[in-house]
């Protein structure tokens, strides 16, 4: 049970492929008061625009239907409000949906809260003098390729749509750290200039955001870092109270470990510059951190500090970038190295008396190199699979590599098995660019009656 | 005698478009001194040379006993148009835990 005065804010998913079942634990047995769901990888809001593209009604996270089937009955009888970003690419479309799932469950007509604006694809269509944070170039030769320009939103916004009292929120865009401090900013009233309490909140959020990472997921190692019941492990939740103050834990009885280990791990996941993590509410700054073991998988968070907001949102622009074909065989026993390499080099003769051209390819050994390269100073396995692979605008010559390589049963060296079927995708590739945050207009609409 | 940086802290590594941080985390605070000495950008630069072209910073962490190495040009251009099988580059923490330092006695 949760301490009196304190909220309990829970991470669901941390990515859209996340497990299920611990975040019914968390919903079921945790005591919550808000369960967030994090679905949104760089690329997935272009991948979720083909979608909608081909399907109007489409464009969320399809993982919405299963997860709220799953928790949305916990969630309605233990008053839990949910928070998501699995409006992806179509908030509107995903509020209809969870409305569906809510009425089809039994529980009645549920309200949604959703959050617009993070899409400024129109907006950047005429701003082709925006530089690209990754390679100082306009954004301009990108913008006939472009599928989605999304601008991670703040945690604002979402305190708007919690402040309308739907028990679900539902958004696109928003910075992982922003869907959990946004309930905490509601809960408690605190405003983006209160930095101290900002701070917190947005590491607590950076803690929770990749679930199971915290909670001995990513972490194990045995007889170095050991897990016990890793196969159980659960999802955390902060307990959050009006100063500030922030405590990390996991579901009761759950599997796995939380402590200063895995917290740290997590606390630096993805952190750049340690003094200036940038979101869209503060700039935070975790070198004056300190992580303190209170009790079993309970850890305290205090010292976060920041700096105000940026005046800009950092923008992801997703666009199609061309084809990635792929191949793989195995060769086992005697030589297996040796016959692996030729058959690569084979593929690559075949590959170029046919004319096709890559921007990028690349030969792989499985079990040797694939990894960390240099296949020169690593020991010789039993058996080895080759993995082949290019990048280029021609998807004929995408397909080419997976169909050559499969082809080296009967035409390459000899024991090669286990070929897989050529794979080709698409690439949908992501760079970003700033726009000042005043020429985004992030709003609420409800879906349903309040 | 050697140590490896894996006898003596953690390590996860994490992406954000082209650049991999990787952390080092001491398994105990006494050994902050010997890896802030020893572990430098130079020998980090060494382990990931076929990986990685750099720049690399190092960010120590005094804090969280720990140190931050952030690398660039380390996952063939990103995520999204990798090539590469671990296109996160999640399994880089093991080659920093590789890494071979002088033996600290």
């Amino acid at each position: 049970m949760k301490a009196e005065g304190a909220i309990r804010v829970g991470a669901g998913a941390g990515t859209s492929d996340d497990r299920l079942v611990p975040a019914l634990e968390l919903a079921e047995r945790g005591d919550l008061d808000y369960l967030v769901f994090e679905c949104l990888a760089e690329r997935t809001v272009s991948r979720e625009n083909l979608s909608r593209s081909k399907n109007p009604e489409q464009g969320y996270s399809p993982s919405l239907h299963n997860r709220l089937r799953m928790v949305l009955p916990a969630c309605i009888k233990n008053g839990i409000r949910i928070v998501s970003n699995m409006g992806a690419a179509n908030p509107l479309g995903g509020a209809r949906a969870a409305r569906k799932e809510a009425k089809d469950l039994g529980l009645g007509d549920i309200p949604v809260a959703v959050v617009l604006g993070d899409d400024v694809s129109n907006m950047v269509k005429s701003r082709g003098d925006l530089i690209m944070i990754e390679n100082g170039e306009p954004l301009e030769s990108i913008l006939p390729k472009m599928i989605s320009a999304n601008a991670y939103l703040g945690a604002d916004v979402m305190v708007e749509a919690l402040n309308t009292g739907a028990p679900i929120v539902l958004s696109g865009r928003v910075a992982d750290p922003s869907l959990f401090l946004a309930p905490m900013m509601h809960e408690y009233g605190w405003t983006l200039d209160d930095l101290p309490k900002i701070a917190q909140g947005t590491a607590a959020g950076h803690l929770l955001e990749c679930t199971a990472s915290v909670t001995g997921g990513c972490f194990g190692w045995p007889g170095k870092k050991d897990v016990p019941d890793l196969a159980n492990n659960g999802f955390p939740f902060a307990d959050v109270r009006a100063d500030g103050s922030i405590v990390i834990s996991k579901t009761p009885g759950s599997g796995g470990r939380l402590d200063v280990m895995t917290c740290t791990e997590q606390l630096i996941y993805e952190i750049h510059d340690p003094t200036a993590y940038i979101t869209p509410d503060c700039v935070l700054d975790i070198t004056g951190i300190s992580l303190a073991q209170e009790a079993a998988d309970r850890v305290r968070v205090t010292g976060a500090r920041a700096k105000a907001a940026t005046p800009t949102y950092k923008v992801n622009v997703g666009y199609a970038d061309g084809y990635i074909g792929e191949g793989e065989v195995s060769y086992g026993g005697i030589d297996a190295i040796a016959r692996a390499k030729w058959a690569g080099e084979i593929v690559k003769d075949r590959l170029k008396a046919q004319g096709f051209k890559y921007d990028d390819f690349r030969v792989d050994l499985i079990g040797v190199s694939s990894l960390h390269g240099q296949p020169d100073i690593r020991p010789e396995p039993y058996e080895v699979r080759l993995r082949m692979a290019g990048r280029t605008y021609d998807r004929k010559a995408a397909h080419a590599i997976g169909f050559e390589v499969r082809a080296l049963h009967m035409h390459g060296p000899g024991g090669a098995g286990g070929a897989i079927e050529p794979r080709v995708r698409d690439v949908l590739a992501v760079k970003s660019v700033l726009l000042p945050k005043n020429l985004v207009n992030a709003q609420v609409l409800v879906e349903g009656t309040l | 005698m050697t140590v490896r940086v894996y006898d003596l802290a953690h390590s996860r590594a994490g992406d954000k478009g082209n650049t991999s941080n990787i952390s080092v985390i001491c398994y105990d605070d006494k050994h902050w001194d010997f890896l802030d000495r020893e572990l430098t950008v130079e020998r980090v630069a060494k382990a990931f040379q076929h990986i990685a072209k750099g720049p690399i910073k190092r960010h120590p962490l005094r804090n969280l006993k720990a140190f931050n190495f952030v690398i660039e040009n380390a996952l063939g251009g990103g995520v999204t148009v990798s090539l590469a099988q671990d296109i996160h580059g999640k399994s880089y923490s093991n080659v920093m835990l590789a890494i071979e330092l002088p033996d600290p006695k």
